[in-house]
């Protein structure tokens, strides 16, 4: 009979994502423990702090690398790590506006309009387990992009949907409409989680390990186009399609998009994309790198169908929200260039083009959460006409936000687009290069429009205005639009560091 | 720090400043912008006087890494067509200042905004004629359409959100055209041994013939659609139409030029080979196009979509003359672009202010200006006297030495170019009469003659028209010997003059 060896653990390099697990538990405690009067602003503090404790911790360890620091489920590589921090900082930012509390409702057990919910509002009981769902997401998303067993992987894949698809149905207002979008993201996201894990006992059947390196070495070895390789990485492969929101596996983002708290929505824009192209690169870059025959031609296909499909479709929309929605399919699209470029500047070109967006995303979302009338958030964008007149710098700064995704120069949006298709032209696939720019064209046109609406139109409603920001939305904004400029103007301050942290450890 | 650098930073200085004045101080704002215009022009003269004309190659250099990780540079550099180029930027903006003291007071914002965006789009004007890196140019070139977008969609008249979109979308998909050959040519220099983005490195690369092809018409119609060449106009004349006077002048007169100078920049320098494959259609364009503007000015009711039109046709002898590939086509090219932007300003100015004063802007409600006010009549008739190239006014010049330098190589080409001189009398001075001579039509008895202010914006620009079409020397020395040797690089030897010439 063997003994079960002891695991051995590198504290030292998991402690960013233990931190953060610390944080969320705390939370929960909290939530159970203290009254209605502190317990909000003890949850953000909480909240922020585990964050930027976390942040710290992988500053001192910025320089490791390991593939031992569990057993060989993670990898510790400059890659991981530069994620990680990408996610920490996007998650900082996202809390920010979190913390208006107003957006989330008070009882999330009650049932929306009855009375229970009315009394609750009216004692003014916020529950804000919203906090600490958002740390147990974040932990998850940091697992996410550095795990290299296909296990730890669904894991980490699980532990940062669950919170998401709780967080989905919390709005305070239009409260149907956000139990409809978290069950469909629930239900669809449950699907397409057993397609990735039939993807991974496919994967082991046909190397005998659910290592990615195992597997990397299986695949390069045997040279056998076997039916279970082909499988396995076709479901994996659909699995995390349906998480970046790759066409025809989007579905459900505009729905969830629109449904869910605002707040949550940029959160769940910006980091869930950092969290899952991190994992999408490193299954694709490290375990099937051998195996590119099989797959690359496909998501080659599907890069083009999302980013056309994509832009498309958004120029079709009325609601700011689903708008936002589809731009973000598109840029999954020009996110899934990079992966296909599969050489070290796509790497290198898909964490800055995550950074960039993810700024973005957050300033553009928490923008909209101001834009209200009195029964909350409007949406509809003939409402937003002409509102540059009335709330110039509001407007100006959501502009600037489009711009950056329709990757006008100046802005962080356009260096990220240059290097994602300086990448993919690199590595031969200028067909994609010029379905991009077609692309890139159409989704200006919408963003545009949005500017157009703002600026150059007489408002119509005008019940609908901007609220006077709260601090931590105002200082998250800032920092949004302090980012897009400075990275539009100065890109080496990121780009030095995606060239240094750019690499994988096989 | 280069003396170009300078000339970059001082309106952005400007801009600065005026953002730190209160809204209200409108007089106060134009007088900021229209000294810190003065003195840029000063400067830019001062860059002008130590310029050592006959040296071909870039003078008062200077290169900076910006993103390193791409290898691109802040890099600028002037030679002989740069400097004119930059010159005209110059020049035209203190006038376009002063000429439409007034004009921002109608528009979608404050006077504040749109000196802010004339100071802005001034830096980014001077940037994109004195970058070397190609990258840099790339952002200058389309990030200037953004304050070209505010000013007509803020300020315009009529249809002004339209047409500011239409301009926006139409220059931005030209735009990612160009950042697709752009990286493309940058990925070959990487290939080749070392990536870079410096003009004169990427020019000695040796690209394939077809690759040359799609890399050149990515540069080309970026540049079509900017300059804008038939049948890539279609954005032009409902701009024109919406823009105000002043913004109208710093469009064709300046930011239409960036096009047919990324011809010769980009195109004919990166890509020779390619150059020589399309010159043969690209002649066609743009006799097309001289003909094509022509034939609509002369059809045209609305004082600017006819200046609008005239441009076409203008902007098609300036590419006829550059891919007529001779020196004397390419110096033509280059001086008529200096022309076209003081003769544009002159008819746009003029146009504005009848516009204004008469409250409409069909040419057929004119008429008997001459009698009621001589002194804008006169400038108006001079004005467009230039753009029929009349003897004796610097336009002359120019289209002698495109159609000449067009004639040794294409004669058949030149010959219908020559069609267009013709009808360019015609469109001018059907306006003129329809405008100026004729019965004084009800609502013009009182309209006023040119004010002060007015008489001494329009004074330089006469006197530019006419001093450079009797002097033309001191433009053309500064621009030969680059023109000479950017057809040198591109592998043109200008045709052996026949016997008897």
């Amino acid at each position: 009979m063997s003994t079960l060896a002891t695991p051995i653990l590198n504290y030292a390099l998991l402690a960013p994502i233990l931190i953060v697990l610390g944080g969320a538990l705390l939370g929960v405690v909290v939530e159970a423990f203290v009254g209605k009067v502190y317990r909000a602003p003890i949850q953000l503090a909480i909240a922020l702090a585990s964050v930027v404790i976390a942040f710290i911790q992988l500053w001192r360890i910025r320089g490791e690398s390991s593939t031992s620091a569990a057993i060989a489920s993670v990898s510790i590589d400059g890659a991981g790590i530069f994620m990680q921090g990408t996610i920490l900082v996007l998650a900082f930012i996202g809390l920010l506006f979190i913390a208006d509390t107003d957006n989330f409702t008070a009882q999330a057990s009650a049932i929306p309009g009855s009375a229970e919910e009315g009394a609750s509002i009216a004692a003014g009981r916020q529950q804000t387990e919203i906090f600490p769902l958002t740390l147990f997401a974040i932990s998850g998303m940091m697992l996410f992009p550095i795990a290299t067993d296909l296990i730890t992987l669904f894991v980490a894949l699980e532990v940062l949907s669950l919170p998401l698809y709780l967080m989905a149905g919390l709005s305070r207002r239009r409260r149907l409409l956000s139990q409809e979008a978290a069950l469909k993201y629930f239900l669809l996201g449950a699907f397409s989680s057993a397609f990735f894990l039939m993807g991974a006992a496919f994967l082991y059947g046909y190397s005998g390990s659910l290592n990615l390196n195992d597997i990397a070495t299986a695949v390069s070895g045997s040279g056998d186009n076997s039916i279970f390789l082909l499988i396995g990485i076709a479901f994996l492969s659909v699995g995390l399609l349906f998480k970046v929101g790759a066409a025809p596996f989007h579905q459900w983002t505009p729905d969830v998009y629109q449904g869910a708290p605002t707040p949550i929505t940029g959160f769940m824009a910006a980091c869930t994309k950092v969290a899952a192209f991190g994992a999408t690169l490193r299954i694709f870059y490290v375990g099937l790198d051998a195996a590119q025959w099989s797959w690359r031609p496909v998501i080659t296909g599907i890069a083009m169908l999302t980013m056309i499909g994509g832009a498309i479709a958004a120029m079709a929309q009325r609601d700011i929200k689903r708008t936002l929605a589809y731009s973000s399919i598109t840029h999954a699209g020009f996110l899934l260039v990079g992966v296909v470029a599969l050489n070290k500047s796509g790497l290198s070109a898909s964490l800055f083009y995550l950074v960039a967006y993810g700024f973005a995303t957050l300033g553009a979302f928490g923008i909209i959460t101001l834009v209200r009338d009195s029964a909350g958030e409007v949406t509809d964008l003939n409402r937003w006409v002409g509102l540059g007149k009335r709330s110039p710098v509001v407007a100006t700064a959501f502009s600037f936000f489009l711009l950056s995704f329709g990757g006008v120069p100046l802005t962080a949006g356009f260096i990220g687009k240059f290097s994602i298709f300086s990448a993919a032209y690199e590595s031969g696939n200028i067909a994609i290069v010029v379905v991009g720019v077609l692309a890139s064209a159409i989704a200006l046109f919408f963003y545009l429009r949005v500017v157009l609406m703002l600026f150059f139109a007489e408002p119509k409603d005008d019940v609908v205005s901007v609220v006077i920001p709260s601090f931590f939305t105002r200082i998250a904004i800032t920092i949004c639009f302090a980012m897009t400029v400075v990275l539009g103007v100065y890109p080496s301050l990121v780009l030095n560091m995606t060239e240094t942290f750019g690499t994988f450890l096989r | 720090m280069s003396i170009l650098t300078v000339l970059e930073l001082l309106p952005l200085l400007g801009t600065l400043v005026i953002a730190f004045l209160p809204k209200s101080a409108n007089r106060t704002i134009k007088q900021v912008a229209f000294v810190i215009s003065l003195v840029v022009a000063a400067v830019s003269g001062v860059m002008a006087y130590r310029f050592r004309s006959g040296t071909p190659g870039f003078q008062f250099v200077e290169s900076r890494p910006w993103i390193a990780a791409f290898h691109i540079n802040y890099a600028v550099g002037a030679d002989g067509i740069a400097l004119v180029l930059i010159l005209l930027t110059t020049i035209l903006v203190p006038i376009v200042i002063l000429a439409g003291w007034n004009e921002a007071e109608g528009g979608r914002w404050s006077v504040k905004t749109y000196y802010m965006l004339m100071l802005v789009l001034e830096t980014m004007m001077i940037g994109v004629f004195a970058a070397t890196d190609v990258f840099l140019f790339y952002v200058i070139f389309e990030a200037m359409l953004v304050p070209v977008y505010f000013l007509i969609g803020g300020y315009g008249r009529g249809e002004r959100a339209a047409a500011a979109l239409k301009f926006l979308l139409y220059s931005l998909f030209g735009g990612l055209l160009m950042l697709a050959a752009l990286i493309g040519t940058y990925i070959i220099s990487t290939n080749q041994g070392g990536g870079t983005f410096d003009i004169t490195k990427l020019s000695m690369l040796q690209i394939d013939k077809p690759t040359q092809n799609f890399l050149f018409l990515g540069f080309f119609i970026a540049f079509a659609i900017k300059a804008p060449l038939w049948p890539f106009h279609t954005w032009l004349p409902g701009a024109a139409k919406s823009a105000t006077g002043g913004t109208s002048v710093l469009l064709l007169g300046v930011l239409d030029k960036v096009g047919t100078y990324g011809m010769i920049r980009f195109c004919m320098t990166l890509f020779p080979d390619a150059t020589k494959t399309f010159t043969p259609v690209i002649i066609v364009l743009a006799i097309i196009s001289i003909l094509y503007g022509a034939f609509l000015a002369i059809g045209q009711k609305d004082i600017n979509s006819l200046i609008a039109f005239t441009s076409i046709s203008h902007f098609g002898f300036i590419t006829l003359g550059i891919f007529a590939m001779t020196s004397q086509g390419l110096s033509g090219a280059t001086f008529y672009m200096v022309n076209h932007g003081f003769s544009t300003a002159a008819l746009f100015l003029t146009a504005a202010w009848m516009v204004k004063r008469r409250g409409s802007s069909q040419i057929d409600d004119f008429g008997g200006l001459q009698r009621v006010t001589p002194v804008l009549a006169w400038s108006f008739f001079i004005a467009g006297l230039s753009a029929l190239a009349l003897p004796g006014l610097s336009s002359f010049v120019s289209e002698f030495l495109v159609l000449v330098g067009t004639f040794t190589r294409y004669p058949v080409a030149a010959i219908f170019g020559t069609l267009g001189i013709v009808l360019a009398a015609l469109y001018v001075l059907l306006a003129v009469q329809r405008s100026l001579h004729g019965e004084t039509k009800p609502g013009n008895e009182n309209m006023k003659d040119l004010n002060l202010r007015e008489k001494v914006t329009i004074a330089p620009v006469i006197a530019v028209l006419i001093f450079l079409g009797f002097y033309p020397k001191p433009v053309l020395n500064v621009i030969n010997p680059t023109s000479t040797a950017v057809m040198q690089h591109a592998g043109a030897s200008d045709p052996a003059v026949k016997a008897g010439k």
